[in-house]
């Protein structure tokens, strides 16, 4: 039977098991939308292709599964480089579609022409330009094996609109023939050994875990190997939820924002082990000072991770899961001691805290989102004081519920990735905690998702500032308050004139009663919480400072 | 340190454009990079001079690996090999110079390939040093134009890189 391009494309779509993809039309997708018309796939349509590629990655993250973008060539292909590059730097698995002008209009600047694979390849694990119809079923396949194997990634599709419009009656599109391509899951036994050996070895050991636990679903793992040799557990920003924030093990965050007892602890440390985690430069501070004391094991599925940052002792290479159950396998249970005893010490001496007094504080409306929802909401942010303030008061205890924008950290994430974790996890409670500044960079996806009856919850953390540049400006550049100070619109009319519901929070006492309120209203609901403008996050790290050299 | 990188690669579009980009935004020096196809149509090969440390080796090594359209990479600086470039060198020759030059031409084996009324351009293959001490003898005759091919290189006797070997390999 004969085929088009576009049918071909929605057919690999299924085949992969696809049942949503985040889109935005244009002439150059125009038969690619014509077979969607009558697929069996749900397509949300957004309100900016960059929504549709942060919706598709908040997708992904809260599932495992792929997230699939789609949108047309030119200016609708460029809208989605910052979703792309949000999604490379988290290791997020995204398959992003484009149309492209046709072959005979190629290369010539034509209208809406851009080279999207040029532009993408930095920011892409891989990415094809399709334009031959015989190639594009085989293409899909090995996008979508690329995306999701080995370290997960984004790859690109750009599809010519000739080849979509092309007819075929080629059934097979062939094996997926990647010989370049071989990740490497099971750990080497020899590694595993030598790490095994130092740990054993340990004094005071700390882990160090980030996003690779997650996405490599190893929570469960790395909870019984902590048990096992009782280290405590400092997670990334990305590692949030990968270990139980209420866990007697659990440090927290560690780095710029940490709290006080993960920096010292690793700062202290005579063995860390690292696991899946990139040692950016938010997390270890001044690096030649990084736990300088420890025999560092770096476990990750990435070989190139490995001293791209800060030199390795003992790397381990393979699926963090497979690594972390090998040296379970390898170790004794150890007794408390000391170590253990002045970690607790230093809990307790150092807790994260907050000054209350009377007026209404972030940290305050996070601990009550956490409150209200007993702990179960899967929460997003944008970028700023906000996204720390929730790192730092909401405790996550399972993973993918915490859903931000680390590496790249891209304001304006939070909306439109909430739309995605709400589509995928369509009776769960969806919280997107948003700065002012960020949640008006995609405020548009509000139309989204009151359009498509997605009952997301929104709490601005209004001060009235670019608050995090704010901070900088106060602490290091003498309170010069260089355009950070935001004029900003009636966020409850705005929500209103979107269809959704408004409300406004000024005081301390209505924020229990008004975040219940919201939760008991089956629609998008966004709230504006005006607090004090003013509020720092403590403690800080100085940039370029070591761990242990703490503000607040 | 200089090393000298043999890397097979996928014949496919963009694969160039992916190597050159890898090197420049992760600010690694390239030296020279040469590519060409090899006798099996659908792989190049790549002699890619890269100017570092180990460190530095070790990453440019692994985050060439992450591409996808990397089959292989074997960094044979270590090793013995056979390395040549071909140079094209357009000199001044008025004719009363022109024996002079080609003298120079016999002592390095180059060969004049275009002979002009006023210039010459002469031919040269060879090592890194035999090529610079070419370019050195013809410079005070005038040199118009010059072009390098940038090096390539083969390891010497019965071991070699081809995709069904683990990096440099010894026939068994
Ligand atoms: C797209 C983008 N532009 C600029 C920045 C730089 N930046 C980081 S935090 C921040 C301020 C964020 O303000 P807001 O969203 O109001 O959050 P707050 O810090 O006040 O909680 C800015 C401008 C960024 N992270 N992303």
């Amino acid at each position: 039977m004969e085929k088009t391009g576009a049918q071909i494309f929605v057919d690999s779509l299924m085949e992969q098991g696809v049942e949503t993809i985040f889109g935005y039309p244009g002439g150059n997708v125009i038969q690619i939308y014509d077979a969607l018309y009558d697929a069996d796939i749900n397509h949300i349509l957004t309100r900016h292709e960059q929504g549709a590629a942060h919706a598709a990655d908040g997708y992904a993250r809260a599932s495992g599964r792929p997230g699939v973008c789609l949108a047309t060539s030119g200016p609708g292909a460029t809208n989605l480089v910052t979703g792309i590059a949000t999604a490379y730097m988290d290791s997020v698995p995204l398959v992003a579609f484009t149309g492209q002008v046709s072959s005979a209009l190629l290369g010539r600047d034509s209208f809406q022409e851009a080279d999207i694979t040029g532009i993408t390849m930095p920011i892409t694990k891989h990415n094809y330009i399709v334009k031959d119809i015989s190639e594009l079923a085989r293409v899909v396949k090995e996008a979508f094996y690329i995306a999701t194997t080995g370290r997960p990634g984004p790859v690109l599709v750009d599809i010519l609109s000739d080849v979509a419009a092309a007819r075929t009656s080629q059934e097979d599109c062939g094996p997926v023939n990647l010989p370049g391509y071989r990740p490497v899951t099971e750990p080497d036994p020899e590694q595993l050994n030598r790490a095994a050996r130092a740990i054993a070895r340990a004094e005071r050991p700390v882990i160090y875990a980030g996003g690779g636990v997650v996405s490599a679903g190893a929570h469960n793992e790395l909870r019984l190997l902590a048990e096992l040799i009782l280290a405590p557990v400092a997670t990334t920003l990305m590692g949030l939820g990968g270990f139980p924030g209420d866990h007697p093990l659990a440090l927290g965050m560690l780095g710029m924002h940490g709290s006080k007892y993960a920096n010292f602890a690793v700062n202290e440390c005579d063995v860390l082990i690292a696991v899946g985690v990139r040692f950016a430069d938010r997390g270890t501070g001044k690096r030649d000072l990084f736990a300088r004391d420890a025999v560092i094991i770096h476990i990750d599925i990435d070989p190139a991770e490995i001293g791209k940052n800060v030199e390795v002792d003992i790397p381990v290479i393979g699926d963090v899961k497979k690594v972390l159950a090998g040296l379970i396998e390898r170790l004794e249970k150890k007794l408390p001691g000391a170590w253990q005893e002045k970690i607790q010490k230093w809990k307790k001496e150092y807790p994260i805290t907050y000054e209350e007094n009377g007026r209404l504080k972030p940290q305050q409306v996070i601990r009550e989102i956490f409150k209200v929802t007993n702990g179960k909401a899967r929460i997003t942010t944008d970028v700023g004081q906000h996204q720390m303030f929730t790192a730092q008061h909401y405790t996550f205890t399972r993973p993918r519920t915490f859903i931000s924008s680390g590496g790249l950290g891209t304001m304006g994430f939070g909306l439109p990735a909430a739309i995605g974790v709400q589509v995928a996890c369509p009776d769960e409670i969806v919280f997107d905690i948003a700065g002012d500044g960020s949640f008006q960079m995609n405020v548009q996806e509000l139309a989204t998702a009151v359009n498509y009856q997605l009952p997301i919850k929104v709490a601005i953390m209004d001060n009235g500032y670019l608050g995090m540049v704010r901070q900088w400006q106060e602490l290091f550049y003498n309170r010069r308050y260089s355009y950070t100070e935001l004029i900003n619109p009636d966020f409850v009319k705005l929500a209103e004139a979107y269809g959704a519901v408004g409300m406004r929070v000024t005081t301390p006492d209505e924020v229990a009663s008004a975040l219940q309120e919201a939760l008991d209203i089956p629609q998008p609901v966004v709230i504006d919480f005006v607090i004090e403008r003013e509020e720092n996050v403590f403690p800080m790290v100085p940039p370029g400072a070591p761990l242990n050299k703490m503000l607040g | 340190m200089r090393h000298t990188l043999a890397v097979l690669v996928e014949n496919n579009p963009g694969v160039l454009a992916r190597v050159a980009g890898l090197f420049s935004r992760r600010g690694y020096n390239i030296d020279s990079l040469a590519v060409g196809r090899t006798d099996n149509p659908a792989i190049s090969r790549m002699t890619i001079v890269v100017e570092g440390d180990d460190r530095v080796l070790e990453q440019v090594t692994k985050q060439l690996h992450k591409l996808i359209d990397v089959i292989k990479i074997s960094d044979i600086t270590a090793d013995e090999y056979v390395d040549r470039e071909l140079v094209l060198i357009k000199v001044s020759a008025e004719p009363e110079k022109r024996g002079e030059i080609m003298q120079i031409a016999d002592i390095f084996r180059a060969r004049i390939v275009d002979l002009g009324r006023r210039t010459m351009i002469l031919e040269c293959t060879g090592n890194e040093g035999k090529i610079r001490a070419f370019e050195e003898s013809l410079k005070p005759y005038g040199i118009k134009e010059l072009v390098r091919t940038g090096k390539i290189a083969m390891l010497r006797g019965s071991r070699y890189t081809n995709i069904n070997t683990n990096g440099a390999r010894e026939d068994e």
